[in-house]
């Protein structure tokens, strides 16, 4: 199965995050998934100050900047895994740095 | 047994393999309980006329196959698939002295995955082991018949979309998952254990659901005795269920229980089963409170019962599993073990703890001490509090009755004449 990782932190920690983010930090939580052919994908996003939602009503396409929701969690990366069920994909993100102190919102792929 | 009562019974024995067994091999939980239900209504319309076959669970197991089959060649289903389904129950692929693959486990571990809704859980534990109704499950959890039938679509739905597996989880995420299927067997048990005192006579008996479905996985997981724990606990609880309540549907406090109503069998086996999981080591947390219960339940009469050794088996449960109410109990036990002086300063240090704030047995407790002590103003006071808080009626009524005991000495006291 192919699952979505969602990277979320507290909102507070991403205001205080530098405009460009680190790519040298090393990351071997990423490096072993990569290593074993697991993750598939995964990246860090921009902060949600500079997301755009997209929605459509009656037809009509809506923006909005912002968030796409007001919760106290924000997304700031992804990854996606391919492994076989939710047990292993749990596992996975429960390894993941972020796990511990934010949180992942895992995101089965439709089949 | 007349043909309606082999039909009853066989459906006990065999509903939960066989519906375990065609999930497995379809992966299609509403076409494993639809086959399953047609196989047991043609054996309620044929055996009558046809007589009884020789192995009931085997014909039954049959005839469901045959149910599945027809239904997946009509959707085109590949071969190799029909293949797999044609040789389930054929005598050399039933044999599995292990236990850890037979397909009832791994229902009863998906069924209680952490990733369902405790609710979730615990509807599906009731259709698909128990072999409920979606009425008989709705009556039991309290909730209208619609109501529980969307929330069996939606879990069976999660179950599918999420990628939760259908298999016994591996052994390092095992003892974790473990403990999460005794908690929701427990919390069945509890909730037709809570129930005794209710109204509705149609209410199923989820207690009794409950311990067939802990000697199950007792049967089926012979190397963890806490499994033996559980079914040994509800054992020694269930054989007291029917001295619980008077004919008033009052609660009658263990204290003040007729002990002759006791169910003499149940707390024999309940005790053979706690030794059987004893001999094992490693006594875990439902291990302890039924060696507990079992002293209870031993007790000739009330004045009988082992405090002291009580009060250790809380100490050593506290260790084990560090919760307030715990503590509670523990605070109880060293009162009547050590007087209610020393039981009332522990109970204290919980009202300052707080993390029992709005449950209604810590004033209740406390109240009882300050009884005890003589202490009659402050007692009355902590049984109002107590009656405030507490979300049952027959609990409401009992405490209301501590409370009147209380006063009516006083009354007549400064009553005139």
């Amino acid at each position: 199965m192919k699952f979505m990782l969602f990277v979320c932190v507290d909102a507070a920690v991403v205001e205080r995050l530098p405009d460009e983010p680190d790519r040298d930090e090393p990351m071997p939580w990423a490096d072993e998934l990569d290593a074993a052919g697991i993750r598939l994908d995964g990246d860090q996003l921009r902060p949600p100050r500079d997301a755009t939602t997209v929605r459509v009503r009656g037809g009509e396409v809506l923006l909005g900047d912002g968030p796409f929701a007001e919760t106290k969690e924000v997304i700031i990366g992804y990854d996606v895994i391919e492994c076989a069920d939710l047990d292993e994909a749990v596992a996975i993100a429960a390894k993941h740095p972020v796990a511990h102190n934010g949180l992942i919102e895992i995101r089965p792929f439709y089949g | 047994m007349n043909v309606e009562e082999v039909v009853a019974d066989t459906f006990r024995q065999e509903w939960s393999r066989i519906v375990a067994t065609l999930i497995r091999v379809t992966g299609d939980w509403d076409l494993a309980e639809e086959c399953a239900q047609d196989a047991f209504a043609q054996a309620l319309a044929r055996w009558p006329g046809d007589g009884v076959p020789r192995r009931p669970g085997a014909w039954i197991l049959t005839a469901a196959r045959n149910r599945a089959i027809d239904r997946l060649r009509r959707r085109n289903v590949e071969t190799a698939k029909l293949r797999e389904i044609a040789v389930i129950g054929e005598p050399d692929r039933v044999a599995d002295p292990s236990g850890i693959g037979d397909d009832r486990l791994r229902l009863l571990y998906t069924c209680c995955h952490p990733a369902l809704a405790l609710e979730a859980r615990v509807a599906l534990t009731l259709r698909t082991l128990a072999g409920l109704t979606t009425a008989e499950i709705a009556r039991a959890c309290l909730v209208s018949e619609a109501t529980m039938a969307k929330r069996l679509v939606r879990a069976k739905a999660r179950i599918r979309n999420a990628g939760i597996p259908y298999r016994v989880p591996s052994a390092d995420l095992l003892p974790a998952r473990t403990s999460g299927v005794l908690a929701v067997l427990y919390l069945l048990f509890n909730e037709g254990y809570a129930a005794t005192a209710g109204a509705d006579l149609v209410r199923p008996d989820l207690s009794a659901e409950a311990i067939r479905l802990a000697r199950l996985l007792a049967q089926l997981m012979p190397g963890e005795p806490e499994a033996l724990g559980l079914l040994a606990l509800m054992l020694l609880h269930d054989a007291r269920r029917d001295a619980r309540v008077d004919g008033d549907g009052r609660l009658v406090t263990l204290e003040d229980q007729d002990r002759t109503r006791w169910r003499r069998d149940e707390i024999d086996d309940g005790v053979a089963v706690l030794e059987s999981a004893l001999d094992r080591g490693d006594v875990g947390p439902y291990q302890l409170q039924a060696l507990i219960a079992a002293c209870h339940a031993t007790a000739e009469t009330a004045a009988d019962t082992d405090w002291a050794g009580i009060t250790r088996l809380y100490e050593r449960l506290m260790a084990v599993l560090p919760s307030p109410v715990v503590a509670l109990n523990h605070a109880v036990a060293v009162a009547m073990s050590d007087g209610p002086a020393a039981g009332l300063a522990l109970v204290e240090r919980l009202e300052a703890d707080g993390r029992l704030a709005g449950y209604h047995l810590l004033p209740a407790a406390r109240a009882d001490l300050l009884r005890r002590l003589g202490r009659h103003d402050e007692a009355a006071a902590a049984y109002r509090s107590a009656i405030e808080l507490a979300d049952t009626v027959p609990v409401r009524e009992h405490l209301a009755g501590r409370l009147v005991a209380l006063q009516a000495p006083l009354q007549r006291r400064f009553s005139p004449p």
